[in-house]
């Protein structure tokens, strides 16, 4: 069983993430993620497995273990610095009524 | 952080309804509880492929053959939209798919019934996906990210599984005498399974305050069953179907439809693997497994071929 196990781990594909346009004009959004032997196979698994409606003109695929990811544990140091920084929004400041267009 | 903290900081989340990423600190428990749910779920959407996939070549038209295609070939996405989910927590698809062809891994015991007419698509979609959906709906909210965006995904393709299913049955219920007399027959066979899909009673269930806590699973068996009793009893009456539980009874006070005792005997003699095609289902999948073989090898090698391909025309 053990021996059987190592070897079929071995042998699992590696794990993509599929990123899907759903239509011109759009960014492509992260649609989830699939094992394919290479990338070109990758993508045409993706086009079986994410766009059997139509929810894509264009596919990108990357390899899982490439993706760098932010730590969580770190969210407060990242992203709090800009919590206080409200000028950075348009409705920070008051214009008068008569100024259209702004 | 101290443990303690952790465990605040995942609490708070989780009253907050802050959906919980796989990055983020979670109790082994809940990891675990997950794990198990959504691989349970992913190999009942794979081996729910083998009952109908049995009807492809056998389907009336070729119309009815390109939709029961197309169900069954949503169902194979389902499963692999959920083993990925599942690997974000950190269990292999390799782990998984051995646990399923071992028999250790359990899957919803509906799919060990046998198909024995053309009705039984009809039941299947109308009742089974039915069933699916009442229970799945709920999911897409579940507090754990890649989870809930696996059910929002599945959810928005499960509804043409019923209704595909529901028009099979109306067609046959409309039909000649024999016909009718197969969807309810149909019917009769699938009701029951299809009630307890939703699991043992509330009161026998124990993981399930701990998930409803975890925010996991939002209603309990038995409110999701008795919700699935109420529209089914409605729609029934549109196929002109008599409803296989004789005690099905609207109740005033409770603005619910009362059912029959369920023969929870049988459903944990199925659950244990003595089910009518439990052997059957899980030889299926075997098999498939060991003879797609030689086309992971095939692919795999092909994979090196092109890489090499490649490097040597870089390398000119
Ligand atoms: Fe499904
Ligand atoms: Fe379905």
């Amino acid at each position: 069983m053990t021996n059987d196990k190592l070897n079929i781990i071995k042998n699992e594909w590696p794990l993509w993430e599929v990123f899907i346009r759903s239509k011109a004009g759009l960014d492509h959004k992260h649609a989830g993620s699939l094992h394919a032997p290479d990338a070109q196979m990758a993508i045409e698994n993706a086009r079986d497995v994410y766009t059997r409606r139509m929810e894509g003109v264009s596919i990108w695929v990357v390899e899982s273990k490439h993706i760098q990811a932010s730590d969580p544990g770190q969210s407060e140091s990242m992203y709090d610095p800009a919590s206080d920084k409200i000028y950075r929004h348009p409705t920070f400041y008051d214009l008068p009524d008569e100024v259209k267009y702004m | 952080m101290a443990v303690h903290s952790f465990q605040e900081h995942f609490d708070s989340l989780i009253d907050r309804d802050i959906t919980i990423e796989p990055k983020d600190w979670m109790p082994d428990d809940y990891r675990k509880t997950l794990i198990r749910q959504i691989s349970q779920h992913a190999h009942s959407e794979i081996v729910g492929m083998l009952p109908e996939g049995n009807w492809i070549t056998r389907a009336p038209s070729l119309r009815r053959k390109a939709v029961l295609l197309a169900k069954v070939q949503d169902e194979a996405g389902h499963g692999l939209y959920l083993y990925s989910a599942a690997e974000t927590l950190g269990i292999t698809r390799d782990e998984m798919y051995n646990q399923l062809h071992s028999g250790k891994a359990k899957y919803s015991s509906i799919f060990n019934y046998p198909t024995l007419t053309w009705a039984d698509m009809g039941a299947i979609g109308w009742l089974v996906d039915g069933a699916a959906i009442m229970n799945q709906v709920p999911l897409c909210r579940t507090s754990y990210g890649p989870y809930a965006r696996a059910m929002v995904r599945v959810c928005k393709e499960e509804s043409f599984h019923q209704r595909q299913g529901f028009e099979i049955m109306l067609t046959l219920a409309k039909g000649t005498e024999i016909q009718k007399k197969m969807a309810q027959d149909a019917f009769n066979r699938w009701w029951w399974p299809s009630i307890m899909m939703f699991g043992p009673p509330d009161a026998e269930s124990p993981n399930t305050e701990q998930s409803v806590r975890w925010k996991i699973k939002r209603f309990t068996n038995d409110e999701l069953r008795q919700k699935f009793v109420d529209v089914t009893v409605e729609q029934t009456k549109v196929l002109g179907l008599e409803m296989p539980d004789k005690d099905i009874k609207w109740n005033e006070a409770r603005g619910h439809y009362d059912y029959g005792q369920i023969n929870w005997e049988e459903f944990w003699n199925v659950v244990k693997g003595n089910g009518p095609c439990n052997k059957q289902r899980l030889d299926a999948r075997r098999n498939a497994w060991d003879e797609g073989k030689w086309v992971r090898d095939a692919a795999m090698a092909h994979a090196e071929k092109r890489k090499a391909r490649t490097a040597a025309v870089k390398a000119a």
